[in-house]
């Protein structure tokens, strides 16, 4: 790989949901635009491209960031988790629980939710509504279906603790 | 066309922000750079990512005499670092005000803190506590206190060709007290209406951080001590100190609206300071 080099095309190897990708990019080429456009992961959304409003959230190494801030070129050698990663074998118990509480509405900023709502349940199994209104502040739904979707957050911590609703 | 590089070494790093003469961008968070990128506000030639530098200091080291924080230490780990939240409450609150959790994951506080914006969050409580910053060049590396480090908008001593490595806080004295306050308009994922950070040590002295009242992040003290039993005479001695304010009009509030707004928050930012001086932990 390049990413050392100082080239205009930047040879970026990245694992993407598990799989080894190799993508030639634009040094200005984000994450985002790399995912959509170059590997067909079309789950994370383009919105306000300028890290408000967490459609395109994606986990990076782990941790939950804006793909949109990211630079392609920056995730060499790294590891992402798209939403299309989460629900490799059917929809997780996060997104039934989505269904279940009918907080998809039009349904676009649900990716970034569910990814948002992953991670936060990944580092805290119980988290408070408080909590949960924190972890997805960065996380904003044009519908304003915020109620239903922190019930679904609270359905699915419920779930995974075992506890019948 | 902007170039992208990844160097391992600061010496690395240093030439080739060097040979750009000027045009070059260091990249830690890129939750700023990334925002002028898209909006073509800034063009670099070359951006020189610095996360993959084995000799810059590490995130954070935790001594004795205080703390140092290398340039990759996120607003996150800050903000969950035991020591920090003990020692440094006003910080631990700036930080949490800054973007989102997604944002906090990606932003580094030397990137927030030396990129010389007037607004940023955790400048006033660095300034509270006293930070002082190293910067590197290829003829070494220099140290300033923060409240000299900044001139203006957009313009800090570190030239295009240096590196900020380092911020320096030191140990606060037994008893000292710091809380932070922020206005805006929405929470979260905003830039400071105004913002006020303040400390109080064991003898009452006030110490305020000021940011988005003026061209750069001021420092000022108080000349009485913090009296508990005399608020109205806090009031005054605020509305006398913070006349060195110089906050201008826009999209975010008039510049009398700010005026009235820094008193305001510095009441609060100094009682909450306050009141963090015998219980030393702050609020979960």
């Amino acid at each position: 790989m390049s990413a050392g080099g100082l080239h205009d095309l930047q040879t970026v190897a990245l694992t993407v949901n598990g799989s080894e990708r190799t993508v030639a990019v634009p040094a200005h080429r984000t994450l985002l635009d790399a995912l959509r456009d170059e590997m067909g992961l079309t789950g994370s959304k383009t919105c306000c491209a300028e890290g408000e409003c967490g459609a395109c959230t994606v986990l990076l190494d782990g941790r939950a960031v804006n793909a949109c801030l990211v630079l392609c070129a920056e995730a060499d050698g790294h590891e992402v988790t798209t939403v299309e990663g989460l629900s490799e074998r059917g929809l997780t118990d996060l997104q039934e629980e989505f269904l279940n509480a009918g907080a998809v509405q039009c349904g676009f900023c649900i990716p970034g939710q569910v990814v948002s709502a992953e991670y936060l349940l990944r580092g805290n199994p119980s988290p408070s509504e408080e909590q949960i209104r924190e972890a997805l502040s960065g996380n904003l739904c044009r519908c304003a279906g915020y109620q239903r979707i922190v019930r679904a957050v609270q359905a699915t911590a419920a779930r995974r603790r075992g506890d019948r609703g | 066309m902007t170039r992208y590089y990844r160097p391992s070494s600061t010496a690395d790093a240093l030439s080739a922000l060097a040979a750009e003469g000027g045009g070059a961008r260091a990249l830690v968070g890129g939750t700023d750079l990334l925002v002028g990128l898209r909006h073509h506000t800034i063009e670099p030639t070359l951006v020189v990512d610095l996360k993959a530098i084995a000799d810059l200091p590490e995130p954070i080291a935790v001594g004795d005499g205080g703390i140092r924080v290398g340039p990759t230490l996120t607003m996150g780990e800050l903000a969950a670092h035991p020591v920090v939240r003990r020692r440094y409450p006003a910080l631990v609150e700036a930080a949490l005000t800054v973007g989102s959790v997604a944002i906090r994951n990606r932003a580094s506080l030397v990137g927030n803190a030396c990129n010389g914006s007037p607004a940023a969050d955790t400048v006033p409580a660095l300034l509270v506590h006293d930070a002082s910053i190293a910067i590197a060049s290829r003829a070494g590396e220099r140290t300033v206190p923060l409240h000299d480090f900044f001139l203006g908008p957009r313009r800090t001593l570190c030239g295009p060709d240096e590196l900020v490595t380092r911020i320096d806080l030191p140990r606060p004295p037994d008893g000292f007290g710091s809380a932070f306050r922020r206005l805006t308009r929405r929470r979260g994922v905003d830039l400071a209406t105004v913002s006020v950070a303040a400390g109080v040590d064991r003898d009452g002295r006030v110490v305020l951080g000021l940011g988005a009242v003026g061209p750069r992040p001021l420092r000022t003290e108080l000349d009485a001590p913090f009296d508990a039993a005399d608020v109205p005479g806090l009031v005054r001695a605020l509305d006398e100190r913070l006349e060195i304010a110089t906050p201008i009009s826009d999209i975010r509030g008039s510049r009398e609206y700010r005026h009235a707004m820094v008193r305001v928050l510095a009441r609060r930012a100094i009682l909450a300071a306050a009141d963090r001086r015998t219980s030393g932990e702050m609020a979960a």
